[in-house]
């Protein structure tokens, strides 16, 4: 078909266009505000002119600002740090993998982890239990393959945690020095020493006290343990159904994917109401457990006691990865479906069993999809907020459900501007997670609907 | 793959599904029959007050909870049959508001008005899901290829968001003298207090889970406007099939695939609506199914639970999904059996 025939009318073609930018606006704008409002200080936060909220005056006045330099540069240096990965990280990766040096780093982390753990907790059932599980991790990372093969994986998570630690320093300390020398070296020369006075207001008291006054990093670790212990254990076992449900034909893996279905569509205050009581008295139903013989010895190395299930992240980890189960299920296995049953018959024939055939020759071609359905997991236990807010209490409670405190006590204005800030930080992580991960967010969504 | 082998490899999730889904279900249908209640025992409490000549004593009749060893309330429970049911539902109110036609009052039942906007928020959204979310695919399609990733950048924010926080960001817009009040103000020149409204909330929250989904059904569709069949489209054009001719026949009936998926995939989602009433702060205007639960379930002054509440209308939720699952279901099944 010829370009010219495709050619649309100007009126179309500028309706169309307006519309996108339109969109564009508008799916960004409540963002964009919010994160505005966050670094003012509440007279103008709350002000009735929308350029007194962006400028900031009063914020100038009181807390200082930024200037147009500062602006410049940092925006420059933003961007370097946004592309630099792309230019330099595939050499970094093959240096960290081919050398092996992932070996030599991660087994110190790993005897350093088990020392604290020791020194903080002594031998119970967890400290074993985690020790086990982060050796089986770091022998998975670093020991697993073929010998002369190259640990990728542990590559790359080598050079994502030194990259992100260099340009955290690098935004702590180097830039504001950086800045200060830019804007006294410009504001030495006449006529553009404008460009260095500071004409935006910004303050970021309220992000110190939600952090530090208000100890919001106690709900920040609540959530990394939460969404870390889902994602995990939720691929661990989804992976596994997901291979089993692609490769079979069955009726009954039929009824299990429709079963799922029907499971995926459950409100989940339905799931809770069945979970609080046994959650509350917990400690008297699973009683007679601790008191078999045998097996009563080895629960007791974890507590003396049955724990009371309610307010426990442990418990909250398993009813997440229970319920994100259907839906982490339907995806891993539209995604195995992609991958051709040859590649199985494949190993089989080389004589591996099919146990041997998912973990050597799928697996390794599965990371895309898995690498996918984890982000889904991970924002599922990330944005969860009825699951965490009936089944812990207010002493480890997770992000999303915390920020409730803050209207509870909504009297003063630096109290809700505190709650801005509060929900740009639980927001920050996300939008960095859509800059690392468009490709893999939008191949997620259409995997479940296109594939079929 | 056999069946032993298949059970090892899907077994741990079916078994984590049985134990954390399909035991709780069961769980809550026991619990909806039912009710557990405090053990009372009246006891005659003598209290004497210093007086003069003698002391004055009143001896009263007071009800007590009845503790066991552990310095627990004793709890009784016992099978109420549908009782919980009524209790939520109330269907005498509900007769006598037919009779009398003040349907007002059906709407002062929690039941009914979680009910009545769960399912005016469920099928007012979706159209409105379906066609932005088409309209924006069809743009983007439109659009030089420099942009298209930048307009799917942005655009996967708001879907991306945490609910929650989604929500309250577009409530910091409207509340009080929030920046979107005031332009509301400035043209049509007089004071207003939005969130004072019901319907205005209604249809705050309806916008916010639009701007929520529409980028999901945006991504679905325009994914699958790639593999419209070009050479179909031609010949469309050179019948002298009309822009909207060729939208309408063309390329409408090779997404209706994706379009079911996102309108189950709505259905679902929308029919548990919940955090928006969490953000809009709106419990006193407008609930939802989903969040009539988690209020039954919340403790309430003196810490007690209403469980056997929350598991009636659980239960009645539940019936609601099956009833919109039911037509996808029994395609399946015929899909299947073909």
């Amino acid at each position: 078909m010829s370009d010219a025939a495709i050619r649309q009318p100007l009126g179309l073609r500028l309706a169309s266009t307006g519309f996108l930018v339109f969109w564009s606006l508008l799916a960004c704008f409540p963002l964009f505000w919010i994160v505005v409002m966050s670094f003012k200080v509440p007279l103008d936060a709350f002000a009735d002119d929308a350029l007194q909220v962006i400028f900031g005056p009063v914020t100038r006045e009181q807390r200082g600002g930024i200037s147009i330099s500062d602006l410049i540069f940092g925006a420059l240096l933003a961007y370097g740090i946004y592309k630099v990965p792309g230019l330099f990280a595939k050499p970094a990766v093959e240096r960290l993998s081919a050398g092996r040096w992932g070996r030599f780093v991660i087994v110190p982390v790993y005897l350093a982890a088990v020392a604290f753990m020791l020194d903080a907790y002594w031998i119970t059932g967890f400290t074993v239990l985690a020790a086990v599980a982060g050796a089986a991790l770091v022998w998975f990372l670093a020991f697993a393959d073929e010998p002369g093969e190259d640990s990728v994986v542990l590559g790359y998570l080598l050079a994502t945690t030194i990259y992100l630690a260099l340009a955290a320093a690098l935004a702590w300390y180097a830039i504001p020095f950086i800045l200060s020398v830019v804007r006294s070296v410009l504001s030495a020369v006449p006529l553009i020493d404008m460009l260095a006075m500071p004409v935006i207001g910004v303050t970021g008291e309220h992000y110190e006290s939600v952090w530090v006054g208000r100890e919001f990093y106690r709900n920040f670790f609540n959530t990394l343990l939460v969404t870390a212990g889902v994602t995990t254990v939720s691929l661990t076992v989804g992976t596994l159904a997901g291979y089993g449900l692609a490769r079979s034909s069955s009726n009954l893996a039929f009824w299990l994917l429709i079963l799922a279905l029907v499971f995926r569509a459950l409100p989940h205050s339905v799931l809770v109401t069945g979970y609080l009581p046994p959650f509350i008295s917990s400690r008297a139903i699973l009683q007679p457990l601790w008191d078999m013989p045998v097996l009563g010895w080895v629960l007791g190395l974890f507590s003396a006691n049955p724990p009371t299930l309610y307010g426990q992240p442990y418990a909250v980890i398993a009813v997440l990865v229970s319920i994100n189960q259907p839906f982490t299920i339907w995806m891993l296995r539209s995604f195995f479906k992609s991958i051709p049953t040859e590649l199985d018959e494949a190993a089989r024939v080389d004589g591996c069993s099919d146990f041997e055939a998912f973990r050597k020759v799928i697996m390794p071609v599965m990371w895309p999809g898995v690498i996918t359905t984890g982000l889904f997991s991970f924002l599922l236990a990330y944005n969860d907020y009825l699951i965490c807010s009936l089944l812990l209490n207010s002493q480890n409670q997770t992000m999303v459900p915390a920020i409730t405190q803050f209207f509870d006590s909504e009297t003063t204005s630096t109290d809700q501007v505190q709650a801005v800030a509060a929900a740009v930080s639980i927001t920050a992580p996300l939008f960095l997670l859509v800059l690392a991960f468009q490709k893999q967010i939008v191949s997620g969504l259409t995997a479940g609907a296109v594939k079929g | 793959m056999r069946r032993k082998t298949f059970w090892k490899f899907v077994g741990p999730s079916v078994a984590l599904m049985l134990f954390f889904i399909a035991a709780p279900l069961v769980a809550v249908l026991w619990q909806s029959f039912f009710l557990s209640v405090p053990v009372v025992q009246s006891v005659e409490v003598e209290t004497c007050s210093p007086g003069f000549p003698s002391q004055t004593c009143v001896t009263e009749l007071k009800s007590r909870p009845v503790l066991d060893e552990n310095g627990r309330p004793v709890t009784n429970t016992a099978f109420v049959g549908l009782q919980l049911y009524n209790a939520v539902v109330q269907p005498e109110t509900v007769w006598q508001a037919l009779k009398t036609g003040d349907y007002e009052a059906i709407l002062r039942i929690d039941f009914w008005r979680a009910l009545r906007f769960t399912l005016t928020f469920t099928f007012v959204t979706l159209p409105l899901v379906l066609s932005i979310g088409l309209a924006i695919a069809l743009a983007v399609n439109n659009a030089a290829p420099k942009v298209r990733g930048p307009v799917i950048f942005v655009s996967l924010l708001p879907y991306i968001i945490t609910p929650v926080i989604g929500g309250i960001s577009i409530y910091w817009l409207f509340v009080g003298d929030g920046i979107a009040t005031r332009l509301i103000e400035a043209v049509i020149d007089r004071n207003i207090a939005v969130m004072t409204m019901g319907w205005a909330v209604e249809a705050l929250m309806m916008f916010y889970r639009v701007w929520h989904v529409a980028p999901f059904a945006f991504v679905i569709f325009y994914a699958g406007l790639q593999g419209v069949n070009r050479d179909t489209l031609e010949s469309a054009m050179i019948d002298g099939a009309s822009r909207f001719e060729r939208l309408r026949y063309v390329i409408i009936p090779h997404l209706m695939p994706l379009i079911i998926f996102v309108t189950l995939i709505h259905l679902m989602d929308s029919y548990r609506v919940f955090e928006e009433v969490v953000a809009f702060n709106a419990q006193s205007q407008r609930i939802s199914l989903q969040w009539l639960t988690y209020d039954f379930l919340q403790p309430d002054d003196s810490g007690n639970r209403s469980i056997g509440r929350a598991s009636a209308s659980s239960i009645l939720t539940m019936i609601g999904i099956v009833i919109i699952l039911f037509p996808v279901l029994r395609r399946t099944w015929r899909d299947h059996k073909s």
